[in-house]
C-alpha cells in the first residue's frame, strides 16, 4: 500500500476550483515532484494535505489514515510535516526555537537535543546564528532552518512547497543537495516545484499539474525527455 | 535583561536589595508624600498585574484585545459581589480569589471561542465591543433583578481578611503601625510577584513558544502541530485570570465598585503601559504600568505650579494631563517604536539593524 493515496481530490476557493478531481500516490521512500506553472494548484495540494485548507471532494490517505476533516495539528501528529511556501520560518524567534518548534509534539527531550546538534554539525551556519533571530537569516539559511525544522518532527514524508523561490542559483544548489541527503536517509518526500528541471532531477517520478489537473506523469526522466514538458517548462523546442 | 537571568546568576545581592527596597518603598512614600501616594503605589501594583495579564494576550500571543477591562470588571464584581452586603454574603478571600480568576478565565473562554478566526484590527473592533458590552449589562442589570446595583454600583465590600486579620484597618505589626493601603500594599506585592514568576515561566515554556508561533505565522504554526484553537484560548483564558485576579483585589481594596470604573478608557490605558514599556519583555510592562500610572498622578501637581507661577491656574490639570499623556505615547512611538525596554527578540533586531 502506497504511503500516500489521493483519490480524486477537489478544493474551492469560495467559487473557484483551484483543484478539480486529482488522483496520485507517492510510495514508501521515494521522491515524487508535483510540477507546473504557477496558479496550476500545486500549493493548494500541499495545504490541503495538511489540513491547512478544506478539501470540497475525493480522498485523502496518509499511513492508514483518513486525511479528510483532520485539523492541521492532528495531521502533524502522523509525521507528515510541510515545509510551506515561503518557508514559514518564525522570523522573530530565535534559530533554537524555531528547531525547538519543529519538535513541538515529541516528547524525547534528550533525543531532540541531540538530533540538533547533529544538525548544527551538518549546517554549521545555524549552529553560529542560534540565538540570533531567525528573521536575519539569509533567505537560503531560511530554507535549511525551515528544512531541519521539519526534519525534526521526525516525518514519514515531508512536503516540500518550492524550496528554490526566491534563492540565488547557488544557494538551490547547496538547499538541493540537502534534500539529496534526506531523500537518502530513506524520507519519502513530495517535491512541490516551478523550476521543473531542479524537480524532476532529483525525483523518481513526477506529476505534472496544469489548471488544478494532473495532465501528465510516469518517471521522471520520462518526463523530462517529454516533448511537451521540453516545450511547456525546459523553454526547449 | 531578564529577571530570570538576574536571579539565577550571581546577583543574589540585586535581588535581595531588590527586596529589602520593595519592602521598605511603603514606609519611605508614606513618610515623604503621605497616604494618597501609598494608594497610588497600590493602584500601580494592581495595574502590573492588568498589564501583565494583558501582555499574555497581545504580547506574547499577537491578540490584540482592546476589551481586556471587561474581565478586571468581571473579577471585582465577583468579589463585590460576594463579599458585601448586597447579597448578604462574606465570603472568605481565598474562596473568592479562585471564584473570581476562574469566572474571569470563563468569560476569557466566551470571548475567545467566537473570535479565534479573526486577528489585527477586525480583532480589536470585536474585543472592543465585547468590553462595552460587560460595561453596559453591569449598569443596566438592577432590573427586574437586582443583580449588581446598576450605575450605584457596590458599596460597602469587605476588605480582605486573613485569618481575623482584616487589611482594612491600621494594624499593629511587630511594634510597626501599618496603615490599610500599607497593609495592602504588601498582599499586592506577593501577587504580582506571583504573577511575574508565572509569566516568567511561560515565557520558556512550550506554551510561550507555541503562542509566539502563532503570533509571527499562525499557518506555519498548525502545520508544526500546534493546536492554535486550544493555545489561543489558553492565552485568553491566562490573560483573563489575571485581570480576574486584580480587579478582585481593586474591589476589596477600593470597598465600592460601579460601572464607570471600567470604561473603554482603562482598557486603552492599559493597553498604552505595555505599549509603552515594550510589549513581550515582563520588566518592560511593569515599568510601562508604573510609569503610566504614576506620571498622570504626579502631573496633577501643575496645577499648583501654575499657581505658584502665574498666581492663577490656566489650563484644568485634569485636561493637562490628558494633554501631556498623550504626546508622551506620540514621542514614544516614534523615538522608540518597541517600548522603553524592548522584548530579548526585539531588541536584538534593532541591534542588527544598527550594526
Amino acid at each position: 500500500m502506497s504511503l500516500l493515496s489521493v483519490q480524486n481530490l477537489s478544493v474551492n476557493y469560495d467559487s473557484i476550483r483551484a483543484v478539480k478531481g486529482i488522483s496520485f500516490e507517492v510510495q514508501q521512500g521515494e521522491t515524487v515532484c508535483l510540477i507546473g506553472a504557477n496558479g496550476a494548484g500545486k500549493t493548494t495540494t500541499l495545504k490541503t494535505l495538511s489540513g491547512l485548507l478544506p478539501a470540497s471532494a475525493g480522498e485523502m490517505t496518509f499511513d492508514g489514515h483518513k486525511l479528510n476533516g483532520m485539523p492541521a495539528y492532528q495531521i502533524a501528529t502522523l509525521n507528515l510535516a510541510l515545509v510551506p511556501e515561503g518557508r514559514g520560518i518564525f522570523t522573530r524567534m530565535t534559530v533554537l526555537e524555531n528547531l525547538l518548534m519543529g519538535a513541538y509534539n515529541r516528547t524525547d527531550r534528550a533525543a531532540v537535543h541531540r538530533e540538533i546538534d547533529e544538525i548544527y554539525a551538518l549546517l554549521p551556519r545555524l549552529q553560529e546564528r542560534h540565538q540570533q533571530q531567525a528573521g536575519l537569516l539569509s533567505g537560503g539559511e531560511q530554507q535549511m532552518l525551515a528544512l531541519a525544522r521539519a526534519m525534526l518532527s521526525k516525518p514519514k514524508l515531508l512536503m516540500l512547497d518550492e524550496p528554490s523561490m526566491g534563492l540565488a542559483p547557488i544557494m538551490v544548489q547547496t538547499i538541493y543537495g540537502i534534500i539529496q541527503t534526506i531523500a537518502k536517509q530513506g524520507i519519502t518526500i513530495l517535491l512541490v516545484e516551478q523550476n521543473v528541471r531542479l524537480a524532476l532531477g532529483i525525483s523518481q517520478r513526477g506529476y505534472v499539474m496544469e489548471h488544478g489537473e494532473i495532465t501528465l506523469s510516469g518517471e521522471s526522466r520520462a518526463l523530462a525527455d517529454d516533448p511537451a514538458v521540453q516545450a511547456a517548462y525546459l523553454g526547449e523546442l | 535583561m531578564n529577571v530570570l537571568e538576574i536571579l539565577r546568576g550571581k546577583a543574589w545581592l540585586t535581588a535581595g536589595l531588590l527586596l529589602v527596597g520593595l519592602i521598605l518603598l511603603p514606609f519611605l512614600v508614606e513618610a515623604s508624600l503621605g497616604k494618597s501616594w501609598l494608594r497610588i503605589i497600590d493602584f500601580a501594583l494592581l495595574y502590573i498585574m492588568l498589564a501583565l495579564g494583558l501582555n499574555i494576550v497581545v504580547g506574547y500571543a499577537g491578540l490584540l484585545d482592546l476589551g481586556y477591562v471587561a474581565f478586571y470588571a468581571v473579577g471585582a464584581y465577583c468579589w463585590a459581589l460576594l463579599a458585601s452586603p448586597h447579597f448578604g454574603l462574606n465570603l472568605p478571600f481565598w474562596v473568592i480569589l479562585p471564584v473570581g480568576a476562574a469566572v474571569a478565565a470563563l468569560f476569557g473562554v466566551l470571548l475567545g471561542t467566537p473570535t479565534l478566526r479573526l486577528r489585527g484590527d477586525y480583532l480589536a473592533i470585536v474585543t472592543l465591543g465585547f468590553g462595552e458590552i460587560i460595561r453596559i449589562f453591569i449598569n443596566n442589570l438592577n432590573a427586574p433583578v437586582n443583580i449588581t446595583n446598576g450605575p450605584q454600583g457596590i458599596t460597602s465590600i469587605e476588605p480582605i481578611s486573613i485569618g481575623g486579620f482584616s487589611l482594612g484597618k491600621t494594624q499593629e505589626v511587630l511594634g510597626l503601625t501599618l496603615s490599610s493601603p500599607h497593609l495592602y500594599y504588601y498582599l499586592f506585592l506577593l501577587c504580582v510577584a506571583l504573577v511575574v514568576f508565572v509569566c516568567m515561566r511561560l515565557e520558556n515554556s512550550r506554551i510561550g513558544r507555541a503562542w509566539v508561533a502563532i503570533r509571527e505565522d499562525e499557518m506555519a504554526a498548525a502545520a508544526a502541530g500546534i493546536n492554535t484553537r486550544n493555545i489561543k484560548l489558553l492565552a485568553f483564558a491566562m490573560g483573563a485570570t489575571f485581570g480576574g485576579l486584580s480587579g478582585g483585589l481593586f474591589a476589596s481594596f477600593q470597598g465600592f465598585v460601579s460601572p464607570e470604573s471600567f470604561n473603554l478608557m482603562e482598557s486603552i490605558m492599559i493597553l498604552s503601559m505595555i505599549v509603552l514599556g515594550g510589549m513581550g519583555n515582563i520588566v518592560g510592562v511593569i515599568v510601562g504600568a508604573i510609569l503610566v500610572t504614576v506620571i498622570p498622578e504626579a502631573l496633577r501637581y501643575t496645577g499648583d505650579l501654575q499657581q505658584a507661577v502665574f498666581g492663577k491656574v490656566f489650563v484644568d490639570p485634569a485636561d493637562l494631563r490628558m494633554l501631556l499623556f498623550g504626546m508622551a505615547l506620540v514621542l514614544m512611538m516614534l523615538l522608540r517604536p518597541s517600548g522603553l525596554l524592548p522584548s530579548k527578540q526585539r531588541r536584538q533586531e534593532l541591534a542588527e539593524d544598527a550594526a
